[in-house]
């Protein structure tokens, strides 16, 4: 390859491949189409095995990126000419295709970074197809877009690798059938999709921060690239309205904390322990820009409210600074937005710093559809919590010790052991 | 000293692209590796796996791979070492062992007179 080497052991960015594989498949797949979405991971697979091969002898190139998309396009180019006739492509584009004097301009063109950027936003949206379930969506989007393999997946889901391989095996064959893209130049269908494509953001974002999987770099990883993602949303003119502000600037204030939540040791700390000394400056004076530009238009979704909330709390220094009264407030309005029991369950721990923790079991008390909360540690402990406040070790090492029996990993295994400690 | 060249056989293509740069990125230190350490003499290069194999009296060409993939050659590198104890164990750095790939080590004849 006529690309210059790059000298000795420069720095690569450790998630190259992945992003460089979402970049690849969505401008093979427009020039492909849809329902030979199979043959454009074989050519990103053969790109990645040359690249690997080349540059463990001859090390990175300087523009990695560049050297991968050129193995690519060159290998579509032969491709297409090898078996023009005996497949279909995409149906816009055949006619270049087919002819030799404008198919390899036509390859190059889909390669375009502006292209690319554009196939990136259509793939997104097509991967939140009305007929697959929510979480089906998300995980096409960190297959095909972020470049996480099925095992991948499972690990970062805590899921059955048979189980996650058949629900996008499934979700690839309905994009497949789906016979053609998503149009984002199609103002009517845009917004209608948003929502959908803002949800799955979300739960990719939540997998990260909330998520079961015990690798902080993992989650850490997903929170990222749903902050990617939407920031590519945030690109489009269609794309950056409010509601998708909002979900900014809530996976911003968010971000900002992770730091603090988890010590060196990989050990989880409760918000009060949090050293919030650790908590990102930056990414908090992001999400308060983002919140501004989110507030526009008369709609409130549940991404302002919880950017809202998460704003309170990013703004306290101490814990004891938490203005409880107005998360109290914004909860009660996540209520009427999205009701669900985790949402009333963190409304109640709000109760409780605002007025006690005899207030907060009243409030979890009244929760309707508690006992869907059954199953989730973080439910067992929030009341371990308030009866060791006011005084009852007893039922509160029950309740800790229930929540341990639940805890979905090592990381939260240790964290509730020490509460149930904490009951001697 | 002595001369050996080291052919890299088989090894499984990376399940994921996080897998693949994880990969190359092992190679390119163990190559590093061997170089500071004096071994490496020519870092060689990568093979395709497909060519033509021309054979026999009549010149037969016929088209390759002409192995199985696991014994496939995927590229080779000449190294330099005291003797053939001592490549061997410098070959077991290779992070082809951890895709089920084997290194052979062959010494390059010498013409000692």
């Amino acid at each position: 390859m006529e690309l210059e080497q790059q000298t000795e052991g420069g720095e690569l960015d450790p998630q190259l491949f992945r992003h460089e594989s979402g970049r690849m498949v969505v401008a093979l797949t427009r020039l492909f189409g849809i329902h030979n979405l199979a043959l454009a991971e074989d050519v990103v697979q053969d790109a990645f095995c040359r690249a690997i091969e080349v540059w463990k002898f001859q090390g990175v190139p300087a523009n990695p990126s560049a050297w991968l998309m050129t193995t690519a396009k060159r290998r579509a180019v032969d491709l297409l000419r090898r078996e023009r006739t005996a497949r279909t492509y995409e149906p816009e584009l055949t006619r270049m295709i087919e002819s030799e004097w404008t198919l390899v301009p036509t390859v190059h063109e889909v390669f375009e970074p502006h292209a690319i950027q554009d196939e990136q936003l259509r793939m997104m949206f097509s991967c939140c197809h009305p007929r697959l379930r929510e979480d089906a969506r998300v995980a096409l989007v960190l297959h095909i877009l972020c470049g996480f393999s099925v095992g991948e997946i499972a690990g970062a889901f805590v899921s059955g690798l048979a189980a996650t391989e058949k629900r996008i095996t499934r979700a690839k064959k309905v994009l497949a059938q789906s016979k053609k893209l998503f149009e984002v130049t199609d103002a009517v269908e845009f917004q209608r999709r948003l929502p959908d494509v803002q949800r799955a953001l979300y739960l990719l974002f939540n997998e990260g921060y909330h998520g079961a999987s015990a690798e902080t770099a993992v989650r850490v990883e997903l929170c990222r690239e749903a902050m990617r993602l939407t920031a590519m949303l945030l690109e489009h003119p269609l794309g950056k309205g409010p509601a998708t502000y909002a979900l900014a600037a809530l996976m911003n204030f968010n971000a900002a904390r992770l730091p603090g939540r988890v010590d060196a040791a990989g050990n989880l700390n409760s918000l009060e322990e949090q050293d919030r000394s650790k908590w990102d400056r930056g990414m908090i004076a992001d999400g308060v820009r983002l919140l501004e530009l989110a507030a526009t238009g008369d709609a409130v979704t549940e991404y302002h409210v919880e950017a809202a909330i998460a704003a309170v709390h990013a703004r306290a220094a101490r814990m004891e600074d938490t203005e409880w009264a107005a998360i109290v407030a914004l909860y009660d309005a996540l209520m009427r937005v999205r009701p669900s029991p985790i949402v009333a369950l963190n409304r109640a721990i709000a109760v409780a710093q605002a007025e006690g923790p005899e207030r907060g079991l009243e409030e979890i008390g009244r929760i309707g559809d508690r006992k869907r909360l059954g199953a989730y540690p973080f439910y067992w402990a929030a009341m371990g919590e308030l009866e060791l406040r006011r005084g009852r070790p007893e039922a509160a090492r029950r309740h800790f010790g229930a929540a341990l029996k639940l805890a979905r990993n090592g990381m939260e295994g240790r964290f509730l052991e020490g509460r149930v400690r904490a009951c001697a | 000293m002595a001369d050996f060249l080291y052919l890299y056989r088989g090894g499984e293509a990376p399940k994921s692209p996080a897998e693949g740069q994880e990969t190359m990125q092992k190679w390119m230190a163990w190559m590093k590796e061997l170089g500071e350490k004096g071994y490496l003499k020519a870092i060689g290069s990568p093979l395709e796996k497909t060519g033509k194999l021309v054979s026999g009296k009549s010149k037969v060409v016929s088209d390759g791979p002409f192995a199985e993939a696991k014994d496939l050659i995927g590229g080779y590198t000449l190294v330099t070492a005291k003797n053939i104890d001592e490549a061997v164990e410098a070959s077991k750095g290779c992070p082809i062992f951890l895709v089920n790939g084997a290194v052979e080590v062959r010494p390059i004849l010498q013409m000692n007179m």
